[in-house]
């Protein structure tokens, strides 16, 4: 991870990285300026905010967000303008939900991997699954870890 | 004895489109030049069609249209974002990591044991294709120069397949005479035109070439290059790539300016620019250039011209760099030209640490840095210009701006852009 700002004129220090920005925006120095009196008896104890990038992002390098498109994946929680956190850098493995690259286009989808055989599953019946064939142009585009969705 | 390994991205610009749009995985397409100029990367499929690097676009429409070329503006937000990734996935291989150049790093790997160094090498080439999507090729030498050359016939050979070996001396003549001269690294074209001339036409020739003639025509970057070729080092990784020297900010214009508000506005925004680059690198400039040309393709008309002011003190606070650049601009400007081109140059940087302040200073140095990293903090977060100068001009379409037309979004660095799966 970056290192993290503390101050506004830290923010632009911290890097390019939106998400980072978003995330340190406000992280306290002092709690209490007071010169004389009583400090606030919560300082001793500050222990900084929690980093949502630091929870959502475990590989920067390879982590990459996309927007969801259409309700294949209802079932699964994957409603769609949601933001999908993919991580390129973790094996695909059955049953994970991935980013799939189909002639040529992204696509998300459940993995299924059982006697030699590759399928995609969409997570709603109105959508049919996907047997990959050899003729088709298939590849693991990254590995879904997170959905951001807002109510 | 250091070994080095260059790690080059094969076609980057053209690479980074296509991890977001695999669509184009095998299929010609070109990125072009700022003002969509000519081809600054090109993919394998249109080397092949023989669309030569910086060849202008406007030459090459019906090849374009006849075979179906894919073509994008430069993109730089995505190139820029893709850069940092793989340099991030490489510096976990090798800590002793010099950025060379947006597409291109050298490592030292003088650690890994010599029988494991191809393994090593392709697996750097897989880590990096897996976690960022983009290919690379690897050669490996004991100089620099030599590197070079192997990462070159790494991505031409079928057999080496990306990643390519060269410590072993007993290769270096083969691979020395297939590099022809114009490849050498630091052969510039007027070198490698006088050199052939010579009989000089490939690395190899150099490599064995008079020492004495060769200092004397190319002085003592000459002779490197030959100890280099032999295996010698000269040049060692640069570990701290010593700071900026100068920062330019330059376009020529889509469509060329002629009133003087047009003129100040671009001057502006490459100021303001130029001032966010040195906050970024913790830099301050004592001098601000500005220059001004009109189109050097009608020389009748042709006027080009300088102004260099020097600051209070150095800085990097915008409003005083472009009040430095737009007077500088009054200077200069002559009306009724036609203007292709306008820039500025910081030069005189030093660290922003090292500013001497000066008695009287009619501007209050602490505040101005606080409003400058609100103004930055704020382009960070919310995109490049969501706070500009009025001076930049607020109309939304400035002839002055470049012509992007077929620019891909901006797909890793903004909310709003992101790619879209179903």
């Amino acid at each position: 991870m970056a290192r993290k700002g503390k101050t506004l004129s830290g923010i632009w220090k911290a890097g390019e990285e939106h998400l980072q920005v978003a995330a340190q925006v406000g992280r306290p120095i002092f709690f209490s300026r007071v010169q004389a009196g009583f400090p606030s008896p919560a300082d001793d104890y500050v222990e900084g905010r929690l980093d949502l990038n630091a929870h959502l992002v475990r590989h920067p390098a390879a982590t990459f967000f996309v927007r969801v498109a259409g309700d294949s994946m209802i079932n699964a929680g994957i409603r769609p303008d949601d933001i999908l956190v993919v991580d390129r850098s973790l094996d695909a493995a059955d049953r994970r939900v991935v980013i799939a690259v189909i002639d040529g286009e992204l696509t998300v989808k459940r993995l299924r991997m059982q006697n030699g055989r590759i399928s995609l599953m969409a997570e709603n019946p109105d959508y049919p699954d996907i047997e990959i064939q050899p003729s088709m142009a298939f590849e693991i585009w990254g590995v879904v870890t997170h959905v951001i969705h807002a109510f | 004895m250091t070994v080095f390994a260059i790690v080059d991205c094969n076609n980057f610009y053209v690479s980074c489109e296509r991890v977001f749009n695999p669509a184009l995985n095998g299929k010609p397409v070109i990125v072009l030049s700022n003002n969509d100029g000519c081809a600054v990367a090109r993919s394998n499929e249109v080397k092949k069609l023989g669309i030569g690097m910086g060849s202008p676009v406007f030459k090459q429409k019906d090849t374009i249209e006849k075979h179906g070329i894919h073509v994008f503006s430069s993109n730089y937000a995505l190139y820029g974002d893709m850069s940092r990734r793989v340099v991030q996935v490489l510096s976990e291989f090798s800590q002793d990591l010099e950025v060379y150049s947006i597409d291109e790093s050298f490592l030292d790997i003088s650690r890994v044991r010599p029988d494991r160094r191809t393994a090593f090498g392709r697996t750097l080439m897989a880590t990096v294709k897996k976690f960022t999507g983009i290919p690379v090729s690897v050669g490996m030498a004991r100089t620099k120069t030599l590197s070079k050359i192997a990462v070159r016939l790494a991505k031409k050979s079928a057999k080496a397949d990306g990643v390519l070996d060269l410590t072993d001396p007993r290769h270096h003549d083969r691979a020395l005479e297939l590099t022809p001269v114009d490849d050498v690294w630091g052969v510039g074209w007027r070198y490698a035109k006088f050199l052939k001339v010579y009989g000089i036409a490939n690395a190899r020739q150099l490599r064995d070439a008079d020492r004495t003639f060769i200092r004397k025509k190319m002085g003592v970057n000459g002779t490197r290059l030959i100890d280099e070729l032999k295996g010698v080092s000269c040049y060692p990784l640069d570990r701290n790539p010593s700071q900026k020297k100068n920062i330019t900010v330059s376009r020529s214009f889509g469509h060329a300016v002629t009133n003087l508000d047009g003129l100040r506005e671009a001057v502006t925004s490459y100021a303001a620019r130029g001032a966010e680059k040195l906050r970024r690198e913790k830099l301050t400039a004592g001098l601000v250039t500005v220059f001004i040309m009109t189109d050097r393709f009608k020389p009748e008309s042709f006027y080009y011209n300088t102004k260099t002011l020097r600051l209070a003190a150095p800085t990097s606070n915008s409003p005083e760099i472009i009040g430095a650049a737009l007077a500088g601009l009054a200077e200069i400007l002559r009306p009724d030209s036609l203007y292709k081109k306008a820039g500025i140059y910081l030069t005189e940087l030093g660290p922003a640490s090292m500013v001497q302040t000066v008695l009287f200073d009619p501007v209050d140095r602490e505040r101005s840095a606080r409003l400058m990293a609100s103004l930055d903090a704020i382009n960070t977060a919310m995109g490049k210009n969501t706070l500009t100068y009025a001076s930049a001009g607020l109309s939304p379409s400035r002839p002055w701006h470049g012509m992007f037309n077929h620019r891909s979004p901006a797909w890793t660095t903004r909310w709003d852009q992101l790619p879209r799966v179903k």
